[in-house]
């Protein structure tokens, strides 16, 4: 089988070979790295990094309140789409604009903003604090940053599915007698299910890692609000380079394997996956 | 049915309008959706503000002619200045080789190209010690010939390389796959030489999509935080980037303002960049060059690894020619 | 013909960058600074987390009293930051010529990864290497609400403690071995009770900072917890920057000595042919000059004179040291602090 099709375009040579030589200079030998220096480690001695009291705490709040994060950005992130879609109303340009700000603001930004407005003398902190909700240093000040960042991923894929959606349907729907909501729940929202599993899975990817915007809020307390990220820092600031590597490579295991599973929704949803 | 010469940019022309909800449940919608908005969107833009005027105007106006600050404005400065340039050719090249040619081993380096969106920022900044850290494979040599890489601006800046480089790529490989080659071919037909065809034909189709990919790079390379926080060895005046100098002051007695007043010069920053691609946006559509991948989407939902059965409705070759 | 040229082409296009980057970070870190031939010299202070202020006052006063003797202009960058995390940067690579950590282990620690300074650092200079030293004590909110006054009041149900992570910071260290050794004294040597105790501690604690610093932020511009545990100078400052009349400062009648030292970087100060200036630096922090600067600043200053001017502004405190408790800060590392030690302990599931 021949490597390349036959093309009388230039320059494949030069740009193949300048991407594979960036590539690996600055992505593939900086990760191998980490991969040998894992490797350093006797199979127990991995095992016993990755599985420590600590480490296992911290996955369970990184991924748990990313998970919810992400359910959250489910909801928000639909409603918003529907509304940028569907209706007119003054300002909708500029929120349009606006749901991107997570996505543009640094996350040290991020952070200090939201820690200082829902401490317990911040303007939030302080209206939720009489009702007994504390905000910073529990797992609920991490779900709310990491909600924070993961706003526009949803929004901005079902935006676009929601737009190319044929009013036809619809119409014909309701023509049978449906009411909106069934309509909604039985025509429209199968259409943008795989759409909204994407998202939420970008979300949640992207809060599985996050780092800046959460360690202002967190706490930081170890077997309580102390996310994976954070761990692999102390680790590093404690020598322990190996046991940093360690976690480092679960937690891309782990982001891997959510990225393979939404190249399969795409492709599950683009075959005519989820029908009515 | 959408069908398949959907519509690809979502400013193009308004959709018909079908039935809707009863005015009632849209209002409350609509509602319910500027209070989400407001809490999470716009309350911290005004407080970060709020906080950074605090102190008074002098206060502000100290925090940033303080000597760190301004070193920090620098090396930020300076570490765009090279990572975004850098990106920016492998972008094209990238997208040159991915986009416009057929052959073995595409979807690997479609993969690889986003492969920073799948890593958290502390272990892209994580590799970089394991690599030239005084205990990484090169750690050895490179102190041995005096040269410093970690804790020092070229770690940084190649810390912030890695984390931006797909974002021009990103861009340019579902557009010029889109756009596909007929124009290049006809130019190439009629005796013009490769690099005349490139920057001729192929640049000012691109044009947009290559502001848009800039914009998204540059931003995210001067707010980075994460991986410039391992690599970095926060020597304040040297090797803080404005995100760690926020930090720094956040975490300093009496320079809470201060820190504020520095998060402003990146808010500031994030909402010119957000312009920045409203208006890249909209020239885009007027130009029928659209913009395609949204944010942090993988590559291969955007159509260009796209299996042959699967019509991706948003992408329609025939609306991305240029005028 | 063409592949040459193109080859040389995609040469160009990584060789540039590749050396602007190399040649960037060069520049000022690592040219020998010869401080006699009159050109400006720069020296890195790696240092703790809470000597922000203090340096800052310190490095003017030096570099001025440098100009006055030898010429050329000295400029000293600082880094701050939780002292363990510190000494890692350190042994990473990052170009200390001197380090002002919070204790000893950590600067031993230097020697032991990569041999960056001498065996005998802290017998170079006066009182161990140590210029001024500390103590750990209490803040409170004003009126003290919760009756803080003495340890065992911090283990108590309903008590919110702030104080760092002690695998980040040096003053979190001190801070945990003058609760532990506290406890010690008081129950006569009874370990497992100190155990007990220490552990009830932690679980009152919800914020782990990095360093001394953020813990003082944490409790009195965040307004988290009851009680700050940290460094005597810490106190002082937070009631000088977040407001006299709403903090007080409860000195328990036990604490520890706690004593910060300082050392040339040996290896760094060599390579950059800064060794001069660097010694000259931690020699200045004996004199009056900056034993005055640091005294107010709240350290206790170890020169007889200074400490004697400065004695009406530091309560008397009944403090153990290190060595007396526990058998060294080689041991106190080991048991407490190292990975299993007895802190991690704290925090298993029982």
């Amino acid at each position: 089988m021949r490597f390349k099709r036959y093309s009388v375009l230039p320059g494949f040579g030069l740009s193949l070979g300048y991407t594979v030589v960036y590539l690996s200079l600055i992505v593939l030998l900086p990760l191998s790295a980490l991969v040998v220096k894992t490797s350093q480690l006797s199979w127990r001695q991995f095992v016993d990094a990755v599985t420590d009291p600590f480490a296992l705490a911290a996955y369970r709040i990184s991924f748990g309140a990313s998970f919810v994060a992400a359910i959250a950005n489910a909801g928000i992130g639909l409603l918003v789409a529907w509304v940028l879609v569907r209706y007119e109303f003054t300002g909708k340009r500029l929120i349009d604009a606006m749901v991107d700000l997570p996505f543009a603001l640094p996350t040290a930004v991020a952070g200090i903003t939201l820690a200082s407005l829902y401490s317990a003398n911040g303007w939030i902190g302080r209206l939720l604090t009489p009702m007994g909700i504390h905000v910073t240093e529990t797992p609920l000040g991490i779900i709310i940053a990491l909600t924070f960042i993961g706003l526009p991923f949803v929004v901005r894929t079902v935006q676009p599915v929601l737009q190319d959606l044929d009013p036809e349907v619809e119409e014909a729907a309701g023509s049978l007698g449906a009411g909106r909501w069934r309509t909604f729940r039985h025509v429209i929202f199968p259409e943008i299910f795989p759409a909204l599993l994407t998202g939420f899975s970008l979300a949640f990817a992207r809060a599985v890692g996050e780092y800046g915007s959460v360690i202002f809020i967190a706490g930081n307390r170890p077997m309580h609000t102390e996310i994976a990220p954070l761990l692999i820092v102390k680790k590093l600031d404690e020598y322990q380079y190996s046991s940093a590597a360690a976690i480092a490579v679960v937690m891309l295991a782990a982001s891997f394997t959510l990225l393979l599973l939404i190249s399969f929704i795409q492709r599950w949803s683009a075959s005519g996956g989820l029908k009515p | 049915m959408s069908g398949v010469g959907g519509l690809a940019s979502r400013h193009a022309t308004q959709r018909r309008a079908g039935p809707s909800e009863p005015a009632i449940v849209r209002w409350s919608l609509i509602g319910l959706t500027l209070v989400v908005l407001v809490l999470f969107l716009f309350l911290p833009l005004i407080s970060v503000l709020y906080e950074a005027f605090a102190g008074g105007v002098k206060v502000y106006l100290n925090a940033l002619r303080d000597p760190e600050t301004l070193s920090a404005i620098k090396l930020t400065l300076l570490t765009a200045a090279i990572a975004v340039p850098l990106n920016v050719i492998f972008g094209i090249a990238a997208a040159w080789s991915l986009a416009k040619f057929q052959f073995v081993g595409k979807s690997v380096l479609l993969t690889l190209v986003d492969l920073p969106f799948a890593v958290s920022p502390v272990i892209s900044g994580l590799i970089y010690v394991l690599l030239f850290g005084a205990h990484g494979w090169w750690g050895g040599w490179l102190d041995a010939h005096d040269i410093h890489i970690i804790y020092a601006v070229p770690g940084i800046v190649l810390a912030t390389t890695f984390v931006t480089f797909p974002f021009v790529a990103r861009e340019l490989i579902p557009l010029m796959e889109a756009q596909g080659s007929e124009e290049e071919l006809a130019a190439l037909s009629l005796g013009a030489s490769g690099w005349r065809v490139f920057w001729k034909i192929t640049l000012p189709n691109i044009k947009w999509g290559l502001l848009y990919g800039i914009i998204l790079c540059n931003a995210r390379a001067m707010g980075e935080f994460g991986a410039v926080s391992v690599v970095s060895g926060h020597v304040r005046g040297r090797t803080n980037t404005l995100p760690l100098h926020i930090e720094v002051l956040y975490n300093d007695a009496g320079q809470f303002s201060a820190a504020f007043a520095v998060a402003s010069l990146l808010t500031l920053l994030a909402i010119l960049s957000l312009i920045a691609k409203s208006i890249v946006e909209w020239k885009a559509a007027q130009a029928g060059q659209s913009t395609v991948a949204p944010e942090e989407m993988p590559l291969s939902l955007v159509g260009a690894a796209a299996p042959a059965g699967g019509a991706n409705p948003r992408v329609d070759p025939a609306a991305n020619r240029a005028p | 013909m063409n592949a040459l040229r193109n080859v040389s082409f995609v040469g160009l296009l990584l060789i540039t960058p590749l050396t602007v980057l190399v040649g960037c970070g060069d520049r000022n870190d690592s040219k020998k600074q010869t401080a006699s031939s009159g050109e400006p010299v720069k020296i890195l202070n790696v240092s703790y987390d809470p000597t922000r202020e203090l340096y800052k006052q310190i490095n003017e006063l030096f570099a001025a009293d440098w100009k006055t003797k030898n010429g050329p202009v000295v400029t000293i960058d600082q880094s701050h930051g939780g002292s363990g995390k510190q000494a890692r940067a350190v042994i990473d690579g990052l170009q200390a010529d001197v380090v002002t950590l919070g204790l000893a282990n950590d600067i031993d620690a230097l020697h032991e990864h990569g041999d960056l300074v001498a065996a005998n650092w802290q017998e170079r200079l006066p009182n161990n290497a140590t210029p001024f030293d500390s103590t750990i004590v209490f803040i409170v909110r004003k009126g003290n609400p919760k009756n803080i006054k003495d340890w065992d009041d911090l283990a108590k149900d309903g008590i919110s403690v702030i104080v760092p992570n002690p695998k980040t910071s040096g003053g979190a260290r001190w801070a945990y071995l003058a609760a532990y050794g506290a406890t010690l004294k008081k129950s006569g040597n009874d370990d497992a009770q100190a155990r007990a105790y220490i552990t009830r501690l932690y679980h009152n604690v919800p914020v782990l900072d990095s360093g001394a610093r953020g813990s003082t932020v944490t409790f009195a511009k965040r307004e988290v917890g009851d009680v700050l545990l940290g460094w005597e100078n810490e106190a002082y400052l937070a009631q000088q920057e977040f407001g006299k009349d709403k903090f007080e400062i409860i000195y328990p009648p036990l604490s520890i000595l706690a004593e910060p030292p300082v050392s040339v970087v040996d290896k760094v100060a060599d390579k950059r042919g800064t060794r001069k200036v660097a010694e000259a630096y931690l020699a200045f922090l004996y004199t009056d000059a900056a034993q005055e600067v640091a005294a107010k600043n709240y350290y206790r200053p170890t020169v007889e004179s200074v400490a004697k001017q400065y004695a009406g502004q530091f309560p008397k405190i009944d403090t153990f040291t290190v060595k007396e408790v526990f058998g060294g800060w080689q041991n106190a590392q080991k048991t407490h602090f190292a990975d299993g030690g007895v802190f991690d302990q704290i925090y298993k599931p029982k």
